[in-house]
């Protein structure tokens, strides 16, 4: 490709250092490295170069890991080694809130405001910090920074932040529970803490998919083994293929992503697809806010979440696999790495698995801040080196998917229920939970309740007998209302109280469960802040592409903003009804889920008399 | 090529094609808009090769570039030819059907082994081999070819070289398979099919050979044709040399900027009894004219056809009235001819363009209306129910040897460097070529201007920059056995050490055909503008050594 | 020699459209079906010579069955399918993304289908209120994703910023700007390949930039002009175009486009030369001619000023 590099000059020695280590030394002048007598009379490019696109965001990662940002000399080195235009990266890296394409301090601290901290600590804790600090984004000095941020999914904490630390070693760290102290002592070098006990509080008892999760030690293959750890792997063998599908298709086991797609019918269609290669893809960039279940997953019990995703690969024909995880889940990305390396080391990846001729490798890839890539396709687009910007579908991952190859993608949560279904048979598994919703759920609780925390329950539990086990309102205070299923989800009231947490159930009163979000509002919370929070979530996450979402998430916070004022055009009502018909294109015209759903849970609200009243500053009962 | 001077494809065949070969051509920025196609074949799947002494922007997307010594084509051409006979690539069926003479060039490529071949062109021989491979392997594929190729001694040679590759391997005649020599300018493919070649009447019918055409044409027109080949231009200047040809007509020419050895041609048409120059600017050449005839600028003030490289033949159009006196080239040819004696009277372009069809077989159904409907025309298209040819020599591929008609031969080449030879005392090869937004002499696209546009430079390599001691933007003297001149020189890391870039495109900064030398290939009557040893000079030490010895002035 | 590279027939699928049974080739999108049954559908970031993004949302038809509306740009046809293009639904559809575009960017160049569609829908942009003032100097070039500032909702925000002049060629006026993609997808993969442009950033602040938003000068740009040639707003525009507008003398109605082929290379390019008083004062190309596809080089898109400057008869040389 004929690349036109900008005016920056060369990249300094740090910033090719940062990009060689993820990439290996250049080959030679064409490839950024010293020309050699041969690159006179001969290079090579063309598709193999153009191929390495992939690599584009762990490469820049490394850069901003290591320098803090994105500079346009390490761009345009960047290019040079990857073959791709510097306005193709740059539009990359600028879409990204964990990249910088400016210069930045070295240290920024990323403060959790969104709805489950905002309900906790968080924004108490944001306020204190705009005192002493200033404005977000703003101040902080040269050194350091901090911002406001979206859902660090540790919400049962009530309070989060991430540090994240450029230079050599680079840092991510968690900060939870976060404090004013813990920020400041992030923002001066100081040591932070996380407290990375899993938050399960459900009866041990009826746990399938959290079995191990608190039990073994994460960070060794031999205890996953010593408690029955690739058992699974090999049974799955030696039913093969057609047999592992036929287990999820008895199971009945539905996607716990949001869509709620058939699992069995999914890894069906790409087996069956005669294009070659396959792809099987993890999609552990949980992001939606209030959501915090895939992560103890993945920290708790990572050598689980690899088994499946093997015997995924397997059952659909795939010969790698990808684990897309969020970039904000630093520590699980800690675990998966070492699971990887530790699996491949004792042959459980590679070639020739348990001495079959079954060949499987995973690749752990972590995303930069954007919570549109856990979009299946958007996902695909983040891998393959692109904006992160959903495709229309069709044509379905099944058919054309990541690289364009037949890909099966499920989130980390379905994964782990494919082990319980070879443990026990898929006839077993159907039995559990009710007719249309088998097995169990991993249910997010936080908000304004006693127990916040995981809890896996078997489908059939009404909001009423969960909210009982996380030990009601806390306080005892009156419930408002509860946020199911997350910024995408919906509002309900008390009268949803005795429906059961199925996914028919909450169908039957126009919700969803989402990615299992049970956020709790007693009848303090300021309703309207926090489906303001929720506007000002989807406008920041909207990637921008179709004109539905991208200008009507603003129209949305704008409408939102006149209400919260007082200062509606017209009547309230006439705004209510715009902010429907706003809800309307979203939801019919937009392209992918985020636009879909982005007027959900606000409409919801308005439903519910969250809005309505512009005298009115609380949630009525 | 086999006759009709034409590219055998259409440019759609190279987004269909498997494989794409360019050769010494950077289509990029010469034929922006054919290497569109390319990259439509190229994101299909399509692989590219460039064969090109510089690391030129096409062969920037290549998935290999061979960047082979100026002037060993031929050595390169035979090796890849030796390797594809010799690694059973040999479309046998095709060769011994459709051609001729193939053991005679087999024989003569023996010789050329791969490592003969890397040590005469310095690309190493497992590239040459895998292109040879890929080139006998590939279903389809496209052989193109610009000045790179054409702009040699030995042109002619150069071009058969390649179609010998395309005879082994059958990759001519099919869709997707053939020869596409890429027309540099306009309307060279149409100027030759209107028979400006001195051999040739419209429609590629032989003058000397062809006595049927010829009676047509002396019967439609009245008058006799000399049964003998007419100068082509580089014999036309010897011919002035000689003093044998005293008057010219040059019609939207500029040979005095745009001939090599531009010293010589400004001697040569200066002194000339009469010169007369219909141009639509006062040129150079117009400047020393007696008589200059402003002309109507063909493409937008007049109406007409002109014939693309894919042979399409398309209509031109009148969008502007003429500034001035100026006037249609018909206007003023008829007005020549009536003024001379003959009276042509005052035809239309049509009418023109009808009189050809009725002449020239291979243009007879292009009707202007046809034209104008299907978007222009492929040659040969015979009749008015015929579409056209997307390509040529199918008849190659017939099983019916009286519809295959005679064999295509192989003519064995022999390898030649350039005649400028490489000595101590001028050591650096000088290439030229184009810029993405200029063209030719300047002429044209020095009156737009964009940010790319560069001035004039001496392209040197990083390493030679290095030896000389220069930094970009040094000015330097560049000397060749014919001139010197001066020039800053420019970093360019697409050449390697001893080869240096210059375009012709600002001859008001730069002469750079001062440098060039005006040996011509005795098939084509093509300069070798490809080839020039020439030496650098840092402009300090060259001021000094032009006082002591004598060498000739820079050019301010 | 037979012409033997004809595509085979496509098979016809049988569908429905707003009540009639239409029949379609195999492969062929509803915009194309509706297209064939005379039905005005709007499109904007459409083109019949780039392959469809489906991003502006306005072409949306109601397909039974499905769960939200399809563009029709790019949903194939699927026997059988029941389509609806004048339903409450898609008409909502089209008539609110209508008001988000003129709300939020300038249509004002935009062409006069335009008008009519918001006409037809019955479009009120102001209902989101009155536009809030542009943005100062690059702001915009240098918005962070995810970080914006808390409206106050009594002003519509717009994507209005100054214009870009950054060459003689062509001006971006990004305030025009409705993200179509078109400009990208012409300077990239379906037909420049040079990349100069990408999109940056994410959401309302996802906009048409260069790398680190540098000036053209410093870009990849060879000045080819197929993102021009694309652009359905204005928001891209030949600077002679753009100086005849500030002076306001431009005027479609007293020009002529006639159709010719370039002066330059041997390709044999088709240029549409629009001439207002006996001036090129831009050039296109034919999008369903094959050899360009409505794409040029810079000396044919802006390579014509030679021929007017022999008015003075001595510039050339």
């Amino acid at each position: 490709m004929d690349l036109r590099l900008g005016v920056a000059g060369p990249a300094s020695d740090v910033e090719k250092a940062a990009v060689d280590r993820v990439l290996g030394m250049p080959s030679g002048g064409w490839d950024g490295g010293r020309r050699t007598p041969e690159d006179g009379h001969l290079s090579r490019g063309g598709r193999a170069a153009r191929s390495r696109r992939h690599l584009l965001l762990p490469v820049l990662q490394a850069v901003q890991d290591r320098t803090g940002w994105i500079s346009p000399a390490a761009l345009d080195y960047v290019c040079t080694r990857l073959t791709v235009p510097p306005a193709e990266a740059y539009g990359v890296a600028a879409f990204y809130a964990l990249l910088s394409t400016e210069p930045a301090p070295a240290t920024v601290v990323h403060v959790c405001d969104d709805l489950a901290c905002r309900l906790g600590d968080g924004e108490k804790l944001c306020a204190e910090l705009e005192r002493r600090l200033g404005p977000p984004g703003e101040s902080g000095g040269r050194e350091a920074r901090w911002v406001r941020s979206p859902c660090l999914g540790r919400c049962e904490q009530g309070s989060a932040a991430l540090l994240q630390r450029s230079g050599e070693p680079a840092a991510r760290v968690s900060i939870a529970p976060a404090t004013v102290a813990g920020v400041e002592a992030a923002l001066h070098g100081g040591a932070v803490r996380v407290d990375t006990t899993p938050p399960v509080r459900s009866d041990p008892a009826g746990h399938r998919l959290l079995r191990r999760v608190g039990v073994v030690d994460p960070d060794s293959l031999d205890s996953y083994r010593a408690h029955g750890g690739y058992q699974l792997l090999r049974r799955a063998l030696e039913l093969g293929p057609g047999g592992v599908i036929g287990q999820v298709k008895t199971s009945r086991l539905l996607g716990r992503g949001g869509a709620a797609f058939p699992t069995g019918a999914k890894w069906e269609a790409v087996a069956a697809n005669p294009v070659r290669p396959h792809y099987f893809v993890c999609n552990a960039d949980e992001s939606e806010p209030g959501t915090f279940k895939d992560r103890v997953l993945l920290e708790a019990d990572p050598f689980g979440v690899l088994e499946a995703l093997t015997v995924a690969g397997y059952a659909t024909g795939s010969e790698r696999g990808y684990l897309y995880l969020r970039g904000e889940y630093p520590e699980a990305a800690g675990r998966v790495r070492q699971a990887i390396s530790q699996a491949r080391q004792r042959g459980l990846l590679g070639e020739g698995i348990m001495g079959t001729d079954f060949n499987f490798e995973i690749e752990l890839r972590v995303g930069a801040g954007a919570y549109i890539a856990g979009e299946e396709t958007a996902l695909f687009n983040s891998i393959e080196g692109s904006r992160p910007e959903p495709r229309n579908k069709p044509p379905f991952p099944t058919q054309a998917g990541l690289f364009g190859k037949p890909t099966g993608v499920n989130n980390v949560e379905t994964l782990a229920n494919v082990l319980e279904i070879l443990r026990i048979g898929g006839d077993a598994f159907a039995q559990l939970g009710t007719p249309d919703s088998t097995g169990t759920r991993l249910f997010c609780v936080s908000g304004r309740v006693e127990r916040p925390g995981l809890y896996e329950l078997e489908f059939g539990v009404t909001l009423r007998g969960l909210l009982d086990l996380a030990g009601g309102v806390r306080g005892g205070r009156p419930l408002a209302a509860v946020l199911l299923g997350g910024a995408a989800g919906s509002f309900v009231g008390p009268p949803a109280l005795d429906i059961p947490l199925t996914f028919e159930g909450v169908r039957s009163i126009g919700a969803s469960l989402g990615s299992g979000v049970v956020l709790v509002l007693d009848d303090t919370v300021d309703g309207r802040d926090l489906v303001r929070r929720i506007a000002r979530f989807f406008r920041d996450e909207s990637c921008g592409q179709c004109v539905p979402c991208r200008v009507g998430t603003v129209r949305q916070e704008e409408l939102l903003a006149r209400l919260a004022s007082g200062n509606p055009n017209g009547s309230v009502a006439a705004e209510l009804d715009l902010l429907g018909q706003l809800g309307q294109v979203m939801r019919d015209a937009s392209i992918c889920g985020l636009g879909q759903t982005a007027a959900t849970a606000i409409q919801s609200a308005a439903a519910l008399g969250l809005l309505g009243d512009p005298e009115a500053g609380r949630v009525r009962p | 090529m086999f006759g009709a001077g034409g590219g055998t494809s259409s440019y759609r065949e190279a987004e269909e094609a498997d494989l794409v070969i360019l050769w010494g051509s950077s289509a990029r920025e010469a034929h922006p808009i054919f290497f569109h196609h390319v990259l439509k074949g190229v994101h299909r799947g399509a692989k590219l090769y460039a064969v090109d002494p510089r690391r030129t922007s096409s062969a920037q997307w290549a998935d290999v570039w061979l960047g082979l010594e100026v002037g060993s084509d031929i050595a390169l051409a035979n090796a890849i030819g030796r390797e594809i006979i010799h690694a059973g690539l040999v479309n046998q069926e095709f060769v011994r059907r459709a051609t001729a003479n193939f053991d005679a060039y087999a024989a003569a490529v023996e010789p050329c082994t791969l490592e003969w071949a890397e040590a005469q062109t310095s690309v190493p021989a497992e590239a040459i081999r895998e292109l040879a491979h890929d080139y006998g392997r590939a279903d389809r594929a496209q052989l193109c070819w610009t000045l790179g190729i054409t702009e040699h001694h030995n042109a002619t040679d150069n071009v058969l070289a390649l179609i010998n590759l395309a005879l082994l391997t059958g990759h001519v005649g099919r869709w997707g398979s053939g020869l596409v020599p890429l027309r540099g300018q306009n309307n060279v493919q149409g100027g030759g099919d209107m028979g400006a070649l001195p051999n040739k009447l419209p429609g590629f019918q032989d003058v000397v050979t062809n006595l049927e055409a010829r009676d047509r044409f002396e019967k439609a027109w009245g008058v006799g044709i000399p049964p003998r080949a007419g100068w082509h231009l580089s014999l036309m200047f010897e011919a002035m040399e000689r003093g044998e040809l005293t008057t010219a007509y040059i019609l939207g020419e500029n040979p005095i900027r745009s001939e090599a050895d531009s010293d010589r041609t400004s001697r040569l048409l200066e002194g000339l009894e009469h010169l007369v120059v219909q141009d639509i600017f006062l040129t150079d050449t117009a400047r020393i004219a007696e008589v200059v005839l402003p002309a109507s600028a063909s493409w937008c003030e007049a109406e007409g056809t002109v014939t693309s490289s894919e042979r399409r033949v398309q209509r031109v159009r009148r969008a502007l009235q003429p500034p001035g006196q100026a006037r249609d080239d018909i206007e003023i040819i008829c007005e020549l001819a009536r003024r001379l004696g003959s009276d042509w009277g005052h035809p239309s372009s049509e009418q023109v363009w009808d009189e050809l069809r009725s002449l020239s077989p291979m243009h007879k159904g292009m009707s202007y209306p046809r034209l104008e409907a299907l978007g222009g025309i492929q040659w040969p298209c015979r009749d008015e129910q015929d579409p056209g040819s997307p390509f040529l020599h199918g008849r190659l591929w017939e099983e019916d040897p009286e519809r295959r008609g005679p064999a295509a031969p192989f003519f064995a080449v022999a390898a030649e460097g350039p005649l400028d030879l490489l000595d101590s005392e001028f050591p650096i090869r000088l290439t030229t070529g184009r810029r993405l937004d200029s063209f030719n002499t300047g002429v044209q696209s020095s009156q737009y201007a964009t940010p790319i546009r560069r001035r004039e430079s001496l392209n040197l390599s990083p390493e030679d920059m290095s030896d000389l001691e220069l930094t970009d933007g040094d000015r330097v003297i560049v000397s060749s056995r014919r001139g010197s001149v001066e020039a800053p020189v420019l970093t360019d890391s697409s050449l390697h050490r001893g080869l240096a870039f210059m375009t012709l495109h600002f001859p008001d900064e730069v002469r750079t055909n001062r440098l060039t030398l005006d040996a011509w290939d005795p098939k084509s009557g093509t300069a070798e503008f490809k080839a020039t040893a020439i030496r650098v000079t840092k402009l300090r030490a060259a001021v000094r050594e032009a006082a002591v010895q004598g060498a000739p002035d820079p050019v301010a | 020699m037979s012409l033997s590279f004809v595509a085979p027939p496509r098979r016809l699928l049988t569908i429905t459209i707003d009540g009639r049974t239409v029949k379609v080739p195999e492969g062929a999108t509803l915009l194309e079906a509706c297209r064939q049954q005379g039905l005005d559908t709007p499109t904007l970031c459409y083109l019949e010579n780039l392959a469809p993004v489906n991003v502006c949302r306005v072409c949306v038809v109601e397909v039974e069955g499905a769960r939200v509306l399809v563009p029709s740009c790019s949903r194939k046809a699927e026997e059988g399918m029941v389509v609806h293009t004048d339903s409450e639904r898609v008409r909502a559809s089209r008539r609110s993304v209508l008001e988000l575009l003129a709300s939020s960017v300038d249509l004002s160049l935009a062409g006069p289908e335009v008008k009519r569609w918001m006409n037809r829908y019955r479009a009120e942009p102001e209902r989101f209120g009155p536009a809030a003032p542009a943005a100062e100097d690059d702001r915009r070039d240098r918005a962070r994703p995810g970080e914006h500032h808390a409206p106050e909702g009594q002003v519509a925000a717009t994507v209005a910023q100054p214009v870009k002049l950054d060459n003689e060629t062509y001006i971006r006026d990004y305030s025009r700007c409705i993200l179509c993609y078109k400009c990208v997808e012409a300077c990239g993969s379906e037909a420049q390949n040079t990349f100069a442009i990408a999109v940056a950033g994410r959401g309302f602040e996802a906009r048409i930039s260069t790398e680190f938003a540098v000036g053209l000068p410093d870009s990849a740009c060879v000045y080819c002009g197929n993102c021009i040639g694309v652009c359905p707003t204005g928001a891209l525009m030949f600077k002679s175009e753009y100086d005849l507008r500030q002076k306001g003398r431009w005027d479609e109605a007293r020009q002529t486009v006639t159709t010719t082929i370039c002066p330059y290379c041997g390709v044999g390019c088709n240029l549409e030369l629009h001439v207002q008083d006996n001036e090129i004062v831009k050039v296109t190309s034919p999008l369903d001619h094959d050899i360009t596809r409505g794409h040029l080089c810079v000396k044919g898109r802006f390579g014509y000023q030679f021929v007017q400057s022999r008015n003075g008869g001595d510039e050339g040389r």
